[in-house]
């Protein structure tokens, strides 16, 4: 192990203890694509076998849940919506926070639930985290559609003032996967070995919801409390996609160039994370 | 012929025990040893890997585990349970690093621990091709390729669109393996993945290995403790002891290697000396078994008594004390008992004693043998009773029924009088 390895040329594959921390092994991945697209396509299609509605479910969800929303925050609790109407502001909130809190979720179980899977064959790892984004982003598709759907009604009604800045809307979408991804790729590998951090998991999303603005409005938080959440990254995806579509929302560029240049850095770091646990997760899971 | 795998210095080294805050510290430990550029405090711990040896907290499952596999042939690797097969197997297949040294590969891998990896019980035989064959490494273009032949090959046609969770567990293993079988690979890893199904799928297994090997000039490294897979399919054989690999030999030295290491691992159960149970009115001492020829005895001829010799000590008169030797075969099954009150009548007095029971020549029939003793006050007490615990075995070197191979000719020999007188009137008989 310590000669030097002037002789790795003539081999296909070395294995060793220890691989780059930074790489991503993309090639793998690229020669792997098709498992990529089977992952996704199992997630997607074994949700919704065995039922009579089928991929209807999909939009049972959201739909219900903007229901109760409309019923417990607007009509009983009275939470402002910056003028907008009740049922796009909470159905905004809510299609894009279920793929951003999907994404972390799944991701951060990524090595638990798939030990079994893991253990007995090799592929690049990052296939598993990578497909739970691809096939959230089927399942958003989906549910954005219904969005667009209640959108070009009030908009056909005069209610809403969509602008330029939707077109923010594919950035936005991909920096929210990223941020979930880095989240739950850090998550994983940091509940490989030590479960503690699973316990912070199931309550801290839930918590990060409330302190990112999904169900209020930016524009309603108390000055003493708004500097300290100004620092959560998810805040301006928030308010920058209900201010394109809906035309009402704390919009700037600043903001946005925070939360891009955050998911950055956060999904380098995790990279680096997982990269180091990945290889002898199996010893500890 | 060039070199398909090469191992060189490989260790894998496992931490004992659960994870706990103890984990944590060596950790720390660990991290602060890297920050200062030293070597893993830990990396020097740890006993090769003996697991009837307690104690210690890291364990070596392989150490410094160097040998190459050449190019097309079947390379066996044999060892106990626990020897270090299926970390290797594992190291192989990447799904953990080695903690010392390197692997060097020419070629794609394709590695079955396991099959039907990865299959999701709601999806059909057919979606579950697709992803099984992806997780081991195909594309989709060669699975569409092949599909025709792994259904054949698996004999599920008909069960194709219907979702695998309604399959039979025979049916599941075998639409598993007929993905694996038609992996497009230059080096197969397979472990003992054939135990599983039935003698017909076993055949049809290895006979795809031997084709695999022979016709396409493939490698294959195949794990097993099962010494008849081994011997008929590998052409070298590697053993592994405790982590410890032996170089590649032919595959017949090495079972007849890996047979010997067994028995001597094997012998310290002819004779057992038991620990004092103070304050008990009774206490055996030694149990041993003696062949004519000396103490210790493992396997005997059976043509050759077998002496099992007692050493125990009587501290108290109990009335009606009785001592019972039984021998059980391999089966769990009780061939008979003997007491001693069959050949001593008197009441047992205080003191040591040493005697012997022996089973006559020509009463066994060749196997494995267990042998209980017991001390105890028929139908009131038992004082001491010891299971099991010296083992031997008996081996056929030729007798009167060695003429039927194989054959059953029951549990245990009995030697009966067969008398014969000749009758008079011969019309009757």
């Amino acid at each position: 192990m310590n000669s030097p390895d002037d002789d790795d040329g003539d081999w296909d594959l070395v294995i060793r203890p220890n691989s780059s921390v930074f790489t991503l092994q993309l090639g793998e991945v690229w020669r792997y694509r098709d498992l990529l697209y089977l992952f996704t396509r199992r997630d997607i299609v074994a949700f919704y076998k065995q039922t009579i509605l089928g991929p209807l479910w999909f939009f049972i969800q959201p739909i219900f849940t903007t229901l109760v929303y409309v019923l417990v925050f607007g009509r009983i609790a009275g939470l402002s919506t910056d003028g907008l109407p009740q049922i796009l502001f909470y159905l905004c909130g809510i299609t894009f926070w279920n793929y951003f809190s999907e994404c972390f979720n799944k991701t951060a179980t990524v090595f638990k639930d798939n030990a079994q899977l893991f253990g007995k064959v090799y592929f690049p790892r990052l296939i598993a985290p990578l497909s739970i984004v691809a096939s959230n982003l089927i399942r958003f598709a989906i549910q954005f559609s219904l969005f667009l759907g209640f959108c070009f009604w009030y908009w056909w009604q005069g209610k809403i003032h969509p602008n330029a800045a939707v077109l923010w809307f594919p950035i936005i979408v991909a920096t929210m996967a990223t941020m979930g991804l880095g989240f739950g790729m850090l998550f994983s590998a940091m509940t490989t070995k030590y479960r503690d951090m699973v316990f912070l998991l199931s309550f801290g999303v839930q918590l990060l919801m409330y302190a990112t603005p999904v169900i209020y409005p930016a524009s309603e938080i108390p000055a003493s409390v708004a500097k300290y959440l100004a620092w959560n990254p998810l805040t301006p995806l928030f308010e920058a996609t209900r201010y394109g579509f809906l035309g009402a929302g704390n919009y700037s560029v600043s903001g946005l160039a925070y939360s891009i240049a955050f998911a950055v850095v956060m999904f380098i770091v995790s990279t680096a994370v997982f990269n180091r646990v990945e290889r002898t997760f199996m010893d500890t899971v | 012929m060039s070199v398909a795998i090469q191992f060189e210095d490989i260790s894998k080294q496992y931490r004992l025990g659960e994870v706990g805050t103890g984990t944590l510290s060596h950790d720390l430990h660990r991290a602060w040893a890297r920050l200062r550029g030293k070597p893993d405090p830990f990396g020097k711990v740890g006993a090769l890997n003996d697991r009837e040896e307690r104690g210690g907290e890291y364990v070596w499952a392989l150490k410094d585990v160097n040998f190459t596999v050449e190019q097309g042939e079947i390379l066996g690797i044999i060892g106990r349970n626990g020897a270090g097969k299926s970390t290797l197997l594992k190291l192989l297949s990447r799904v953990t690093a080695p903690t010392t040294g390197s692997i060097k590969t020419k070629g794609r891998i394709a590695s079955l621990l396991e099959v039907g990896t990865g299959f999701h019980p709601e999806l059909t035989g057919r979606e579950n091709i697709y992803l099984n064959g992806a997780i081991l490494g195909m594309q989709r273009r060669e699975i569409t390729r092949q599909l025709d032949a792994i259904v054949d090959f698996s004999g599920c046609a008909k069960y194709i669109d219907t979702p695998v969770k309604r399959y039979s567990s025979g049916m599941t293993v075998r639409l598993g393996f007929a993905v694996a079988a038609h992996l497009e690979c230059e080096i197969l890893v397979v472990d003992e993945v054939l135990a599983v199904g039935d003698a017909g799928f076993q055949k049809k297994c290895i006979g795809k290995m031997k084709q695999v090997s022979g016709q396409l000039g493939r490698t294959v490294v195949f794990v097993s403790h099962n010494m008849g897979s081994v011997m008929g399919l590998c052409d070298r054989s590697c053993i592994l002891v405790n982590g410890v690999a032996e170089p590649p030999m032919p595959t017949k030295l090495a079972v007849k290697r890996y047979l010997q290491l067994n028995e001597q691992s094997q012998n310290p159960e002819t004779s057992a000396t038991i620990s004092l149970t103070p304050n008990s009115s009774f206490q055996f001492h030694k149990i041993e078994l003696c062949s004519d020829e000396g103490r210790n005895a493992f396997r005997f001829s059976i043509g050759q008594p077998v002496r099992i010799s007692l050493e125990y000590e009587c501290r108290q008169e109990v009335p009606g004390l009785e001592i019972a030797v039984a021998i059980f075969n391999s089966y769990e099954t009780r061939l008979f008992t003997v007491e001693r009150s069959q050949h001593f009548k008197q009441q047992m007095q205080v003191g040591f004693y040493s005697e012997s029971v022996a089973i006559p020549a020509n009463t066994l029939v060749a196997g494995e043998y267990s042998v209980t003793v017991a001390a105890f006050v028929p139908n009131s007490q038992i004082l001491q009773s010891l299971k099991s615990v010296v083992r031997f075995s008996a081996f056929d070197d030729g007798f009167h029924f060695s003429r039927y191979v194989g054959a059953d000719i029951g549990v245990v020999q009995v030697d009966c009088a067969w008398s014969a007188s000749q009758n008079a009137d011969s019309s009757v008989v």
